[in-house]
């Protein structure tokens, strides 16, 4: 009788754990915060500060979904998550979303049960070698010995570049980036090789950041965004939303100082944003004050860019790409209406 | 009388659910019934979940392109192969490393037991200090200490410690002259292959001469000679048929010859070293388990130490020693999955890690891999009882 009872109670359970992921919508209002997928340390993306606050672009992601949902963009608990690692938590509803440095491709789209809701950074993968060998392109890269993480789409075009060149190499592959970045810097590897973002946010971490150059190549498209589960689509929306309200607030020169003067402004697209006018958060099943709250509490995608990864920090990164589209770049958000 | 009294008082016969046989029966049915309803509850529940979300499943991957390079290749394989190919030189990674680990642990184990029950002083506290501080560190910590230590002390490719201009030493790994075999090289192979079932032949001619005449023969030299010597008499017989490929530094890297890894040598030395200090702990238990008085006895017949050790102690310690070594070779084993720590590609790393990440099966990857160490193990579980059988104490 025992067993048949613990049998009976380890069946409910698993099916009760199977049907608490119906709607992460209604999970992540019910619990009061958002559990966010986080890398595990990459500076100017997430990466911890000296007194434990997670920063970064990503981490901005989900503090905007926090903000959109509670009305306070502190309502975050983040997951540091490996590579490898990443895509099983967000399957097995261990986080809510995967803001983490993650590329889009098609087969992560369609076959891992996952849904890629938008691009916060284009990127592409570059490489990193010791100013002293005196390489100055990609292609002079014959015969090196490659460090790389594990599990990333990096792995693959790596593999593609050298083969497309003719090229001879021997990868070493870890499994967190730490490990990679510590065996670069121990010289077992003559070129470190990841998102060309990744290459500069790492670089810092390096004993000598300046004995060591970016090679101009870029090799392959990275659009980095957050993913939610497949098949959510009232959550992924949230998500997908949350990204847009930041990107549509810089182009229409919203941003957390003026926010609140703003409410005021005569502009038909600033008001159905910051939730004056129309029924937007309605729609999300959301606050209509939801894009305020987003923007006064974490800012807009530009001031987002400039304080974790712009030429002010230690990344130094150029808009370049992630430019608004009106200024040459791809960042470009749906129309709020 | 008696006896037909009890004819008499034949005891009824049960009811078939009071029969203690039949009860026990039934529940073992039930137990076994729950436990497959159960199993097959969670398969079809992970089935009818990972169909909901949209999670592809199948071994249908197996034969697909792989896309991606592996460091440390024993067999061919590049990044158009497809993804079982990746696997097996995964497998053959770990089952050397394994094999070799297996190998050092045991000689550095014996050899750290017997030194430890040494009458010299110094000897047997070194020992015991190394077990001491060995076995009680964490293995993950162990297996980063030898990697750093390896890779910070050895100079990089340009500066590369040499060797006679053929052995290189740096951080990319040590590179040694590959042997080239050119043709006639097979009867060298061949007369060895002779040498090693002629000394079996001449094992068992001398113990049955020994048996039957009570001469002995020297067997341990004449094997010594056979297996050294018939195929160096090929070798010179064909006009040394073997030539050696050099390493050399080209670009970036030591080009040709053959090259050890740093990962490989980090984890073989991390994993015989913990290992090792176990073994000697066992060893040292096997001999002292022996009485004493047996040594004492095979004194009295007139046996030399060596011979004592050899006959009388060794074989007896042996019974105590296999079984608990038996778990030791199959945690050396499993521990090699420590490797995907140090970027050394074995099967965790390269399997279960980036042809999990590029397909994202995990349940069919994890359940393979699973399913090779389950193997390995009980290889090797069987190997070593059918040893442990063929050395137990046979009684007459």
């Amino acid at each position: 009788m025992k067993l048949a009872k613990a049998l009976f109670a380890a069946a409910a359970a698993v099916g009760l754990s199977t049907a608490a992921s119906a709607g992460t919508l209604d999970d992540v209002r019910g619990k009061g915060f958002v559990q966010c997928g986080v890398s595990q340390g990459l500076p100017g993306f997430s990466n911890p500060d000296t007194a434990g606050n997670w920063t970064g672009l990503d981490v901005d992601v989900c503090r905007g979904v926090a903000a959109a949902l509670f009305g306070d963009a502190s309502k975050v608990k983040y997951t540091p998550l490996s590579a490898k690692e990443r895509f099983t938590a967000l399957q097995s509803g261990e986080v809510d979303v995967l803001s983490r440095n993650t590329t889009w491709t098609l087969v992560r789209d369609t076959s891992l049960g996952l849904d890629f809701v938008g691009v916060n950074y284009y990127d592409g993968q570059g490489f990193m070698v010791r100013s002293d060998l005196g390489v100055k392109s990609a292609k002079e890269l014959g015969g090196a010995t490659v460090c790389v993480n594990i599990g990333t789409t990096t792995e693959l075009n790596m593999a593609d570049y050298f083969r497309a060149n003719g090229m001879d190499y021997k990868p070493v592959v870890f499994e967190k980036a730490d490990e990679v970045v510590a065996a670069y810097d121990a010289g077992r590897c003559d070129v470190y090789t990841t998102d060309a973002s990744g290459l500069a946010a790492q670089r810092i971490k390096l004993k000598d950041p300046n004995a060591h150059v970016i090679l101009p190549e870029i090799i392959s498209k990275e659009p980095l965004g957050p993913v939610v589960r497949h098949g959510d689509n009232k959550w992924g929306d949230v998500v997908r939303w949350t990204l847009y309200a930041m990107v549509e607030a810089e182009e229409l020169g919203v941003n957390s100082g003026n926010v609140d003067d703003m409410k005021s402004s005569a502009n038909p697209n600033v008001k159905r944003l910051l939730g004056i006018e129309g029924e937007m958060g309605k729609n999300l099943d959301l606050p209509n004050e939801w894009a305020y709250n987003v923007i006064k509490q974490v800012g807009n995608y530009g001031e987002s860019f400039d304080r974790n990864v712009g030429p002010n920090t230690a990344l130094k990164l150029e808009r370049g790409l992630n430019a608004l589209w009106k200024d040459g770049g791809l960042q470009y958000s749906m129309p709020v209406r | 009388m008696a006896v037909q009294a009890q004819e008499g008082l034949a005891p009824a016969k049960p009811v078939f659910w009071n029969d203690p046989r039949f009860r026990a029966l039934i529940y073992q049915v039930l137990v076994l019934g729950g436990v497959i309803a159960f199993g097959a509850y969670l398969v079809n529940n992970t089935i009818a979940n990972m169909e909901a979300r949209g999670i592809s499943s199948g071994f249908g991957f197996l034969t697909k392109t792989a896309g991606f390079d592996i460091g440390q290749t024993l067999i061919e394989y590049n990044a158009e192969s497809p993804y079982w190919r990746a696997m097996v030189v995964s497998i053959i990674n770990t089952l050397m490393v394994s094999a070799f680990g297996i190998l050092l642990a045991t000689v550095l184990g014996f050899l750290l037991g017997v030194a430890r029950l040494s009458h010299n002083w110094l000897i047997s506290r070194l020992a015991a200090v190394y077990i001491e501080v060995v076995r009680n560190l964490p293995l993950l910590l162990q297996i980063f200490f030898w990697y750093f230590a390896v890779l910070r002390s050895v100079p990089g490719p340009r500066q590369s410690l040499n060797a006679w201009d053929a052995f290189f030493l740096n951080n990319r790994g040590l590179y040694m002259p590959r042997p080239l075999f050119e043709s006639g090289f097979s009867l060298v192979v061949i007369g060895f292959l002779v040498a090693i079932v002629g000394s079996f032949v001449l094992a068992r001619w001398a113990k049955k001469r020994q048996m039957t005449t009570g001469e002995q023969f020297p067997v341990f030299k004449a094997t010594l000679g056979l297996v050294f010597g018939l195929p160096l008499l090929a070798f010179l017989v064909t006009g040394l048929p073997l030539s050696w490929e050099y390493a050399e530094l080209k670009g970036f890297n030591f080009a040709g010859g053959m090259r050890i890894q740093p990962e490989f040598v980090a984890m073989l030395i991390a994993l015989s070293m913990y290992t090792a200090a176990f073994i000697g702990e066992i060893v040292r238990a096997g001999i002292l388990a022996v009485s004493h008085g047996q040594t004492e006895a095979s004194y009295a017949l007139g046996l030399r130490p060596g011979l004592t050790l050899r006959l009388v102690v060794i074989p007896q310690a042996l019974r105590v020693i296999v079984p608990p070594l038996t778990s030791q070779y199959l945690n050396l084993t499993k521990n090699s999955s420590l490797g995907a720590a140090i970027a050394y590609p074995e099967i965790v790393l390269v399997f279960a890690g980036t042809v999990l990440m590029q397909t994202g099966q995990a349940v069919e990857i994890i359940g393979l891999t699973m399913a090779f160490y389950l193997t390995v193990s009980l290889l090797i579980s069987l190997f070593m009882n059918w040893y442990n059988k063929k050395i137990a104490l046979v009684e007459r």
